[in-house]
């Protein structure tokens, strides 16, 4: 199937790009005043066929001009979300708050845990996580769910998961004022918090998150469009990849057990998961307290790596979206 | 010369009706799923250009391919072959409201769907005054949508669509949204897109809109064209196979021909004659015709009164009249008598019409009566709307 169209837009984007947007906004001043020389604009095929080698670049400039919508979109997202209710936006602080007692009250009370602040260990872990699972869960019913819309209107169809991305960023954004607090706290209650340079490792890991995340993202919003069962699926799969990260557990307890069974592939694998890293990350420049619990290895080439591996893959998924998105309207 | 805005070239679209959308389904018929999909040509290559300022009507039967077509136009669909090229801004009004979610406010809906639409946020900023102005719900634009009546809902929703100043606009079955004044409103916003030389395609059974508005007609049957070109002549030959399959459909039912009343008195044939009293189904307007049925009284009737009623395709009553209106006494009836309606001109528009006979007393006390008997058409080579038949000119000084 032929991917995204190359229809007009507001940004003027067509296949002879320049002049264009000039022309198209000019047209446009003359809102009220008649006459629209639509000459000017040139012709263009509905739905060009793109290569798939060559077409990401053209696929991403459509998306580009349709960033207003996205905006729009992630807009509604979080509106929606929190509609109707007193405390409103408040509930996504909330939220991770409680989850922070409830960590605090039960491991490290209940279960007595000696591991020091580990409260905020297991929520600098989650923190990213929830972002990773929020992404991935929301853009699989993201084609789906909006249905009504995509039959009936026509934009990028990127633009749906992308705005699950945007709102999932922005929640994010909010439970990291939680963890900031929460460390604030600690600091005072005399733990050691100390900044670090691994503080600056948090950006790259935020991208190689949402990299991967997208990535995933984007493959399964088109598949679930023609298998159905992939929504419930994931949401196992997800359940049980957290416990194939190190949230609740530190990282070393499995280093440790596989070396001294001598797993080294079981090693390898299981430090080649991309979120592992990213999750280490995270412990690494948040929880100060007891460094010897996070997972130490270097991990700016790692990051790196996987950060380059994920762009490619992103590439991969995205053709996949354009080549099967021009059925998504017949098939829901 | 004009320029061409939508160019369909030999565009064919094959839909496959495939129900295994679970993990369960595709297991348990492994290997059936090829003879499990279902396919059919909604559309079978299909061409045609239209020129920048051309008022385009889609017309056909429910499944005709019509409204694929004009998403394939929209690129909402991808064609299975062929290709669509066309210019300039389009705006697809396929669902008004498509994009509201109801837990936003009029305003946030109006942003989101003009977003939808493709206008940035400043150019919203610009139309947003007139957007609202025109939907005439100023008190209500900071509630909830849910909250909105649906006439309000739809004014809001059609009022953004037309703001979005498309060079093209693709009308799906919208139109009819509303109440009499505001749909007014839009007819006359269209009438501005056509001034403005905007083209615009719609998809619509209200065949009278599609005279009254249209400049060209394409009529799809089962996904070919059948007729490209004259609304009139479109229209007509809708009409034409609509009435058959009326009548095929009445007579599978097979229903008596519909007697109503007490039976005191019976009704046969029904006939419509022309001026030399000859039967006749068709008639241009303005010609004299005769509307001639028998009527049989088994007993002595003294009290009794025949009338007539023309209702057009749509079931609105045209024209309706009976003896006593008319000042005459009729005689006691005993046995047969024929009745006989003389009309010096039927002042009938274009259309289809349905001819209704009864006989019942003064006081209304209904003795006979026959439904929607006589079928005729009126052909006409004026162009106007409505079931009245006249010929004004036109002066202005």
């Amino acid at each position: 199937m032929p991917p995204i169209t190359a229809t007009e837009s507001p940004a003027g984007r067509s296949t002879p790009v320049d002049g264009t947007a000039e022309t198209t906004s000019a047209a446009l001043e003359q809102h009220g005043h008649g006459e629209i020389d639509v000459e000017a604009l040139p012709m263009t095929v509905v739905h060009a066929r793109r290569s798939f080698w060559r077409g990401f670049g053209e696929d991403v400039r459509d998306i580009w001009s349709y960033r207003g919508l996205l905006v729009q979109l992630v807009r509604k997202e979080l509106k929606v979300k929190y509609k109707d209710s007193v405390l409103g936006f408040f509930w996504t602080l909330v939220r991770p708050m409680i989850q922070l007692v409830i960590y605090y009250v039960a491991f490290t009370l209940f279960l007595g845990n000696s591991q020091p602040a580990y409260a905020i260990f297991i929520f600098s872990g989650l923190v990213i996580w929830g972002l990773f699972t929020d992404i991935v869960g929301g853009c699989t019913g993201s084609i789906v769910g909006n249905g009504g819309l995509l039959k009936k209107t026509y934009f990028p169809r990127e633009i749906f998961p992308l705005s699950v991305v945007g709102a999932a960023v922005v929640n994010f954004l909010f439970q990291m004022i939680v963890l900031l607090a929460a460390l604030a706290l600690a600091a005072v209650t005399g733990q050691r918090v100390v900044p670090t340079w691994d503080l600056a490792l948090v950006p790259l890991a935020l991208v190689v998150c949402v990299v991967w995340a997208t990535t995933l993202g984007l493959f399964l919003a088109a598949a679930t469009v023609y298998l159905r069962d992939l929504q419930h699926l994931i949401e196992v799969i997800l359940l049980a990849l957290f416990w194939l990260v190190p949230i609740v557990y530190a990282v070393t307890l499995p280093l440790n057990s596989f070396a001294a069974n001598g797993h080294q592939t079981l090693l390898t694998l299981y430090l080649a998961n991309p979120m592992l890293n990213v999750i280490a990350a995270f412990q690494r420049a948040f929880y100060t307290m007891g460094p010897e619990y996070t997972l130490q290895a270097d991990l700016w080439p790692r990051l790196g790596f996987f950060l380059v591996v994920g762009l490619g893959l992103l590439w991969l998924a995205q053709r996949y979206f354009a080549r099967v998105q021009g059925n998504f309207a017949q098939e829901l | 010369m004009t320029a061409n805005v939508i160019a369909v070239d030999q565009v064919s679209k094959r839909f496959k009706i495939n129900s295994n959308k679970s993990l369960k389904e595709l297991v348990v018929n492994r290997g059936q799923t090829k003879a499990h999909a279902t396919e059919f040509w909604a559309l079978k290559d299909v061409s045609f250009d239209v020129p920048a300022g051309t008022t385009l009507g889609l017309i056909g039967h429910n499944g005709s391919g019509k409204s694929t077509l004009l998403k394939l136009v929209g690129g909402i669909l991808t064609p299975t072959s062929g290709v669509v090229r066309r210019r300039g801004r389009l705006a697809a009004l396929l669902e008004l409201g498509a994009g509201f979610h109801g837990d936003l406010t009029g305003r946030e809906n109006v942003y989101l769907n003009a977003a939808i639409l493709g206008l940035s946020r400043r150019q919203t900023d610009r139309y947003f005054d007139d957007i609202v102005a025109f939907s005439g719900i100023e008190k209500f634009i900071d509630t909830q949508v849910k909250f909105y009546s649906s006439g309000m809902y739809v004014r809001l929703a059609f009022s953004v669509a037309i703001h979005v100043d498309p060079e093209i606009l693709l009308i799906d079955e919208v139109l009819a949204v509303g109440d009499e004044a505001f749909q007014r409103k839009c007819l006359d916003k269209i009438r501005t897109f056509q001034r403005e030389g905007r083209t615009i395609v719609f998809v619509t059974h209200g065949l009278d809109m599609v005279r009254e508005l249209c400049d060209r007609v394409i009529l799809l049957d089962h996904g070919n064209v059948v007729i490209d070109g004259d609304p009139v002549a479109a229209v007509r030959a809708i009409r034409d196979t609509w009435q058959d399959d009326a009548v095929t459909e009445a007579a599978a039912r097979e229903i008596p021909e519909a007697e109503l009343g007490n039976g005191q008195m019976s009704i046969g044939a029904v006939r419509m004659l022309d001026g030399s009293g000859s039967p006749v189904s068709r008639l241009a307007p303005n010609q004299p015709c005769t509307f001639e049925f028998e009527v049989d009284s088994a007993g002595r009737t003294t009290d009794w009164v025949s009338g007539i009623a023309i209702e057009n395709h749509l079931d609105q009553l045209c024209y309706g009249t009976n003896s006593g209106l008319l000042g005459e006494q009729l005689a006691p009836i005993l046995g047969s008598r024929t009745v006989r309606f003389h009309v010096p001109a039927l002042a009938l528009g274009e259309g289809h019409y349905h001819l209704t006979v009864a006989v019942h007393s003064h006081e209304g006390i209904e003795y006979a009566r026959k439904n929607r008997v006589a079928n005729f058409k009126i052909y006409s080579d004026r162009e106007q709307v409505g079931p009245a038949y006249l010929e004004p000119t036109v002066e202005v000084r």
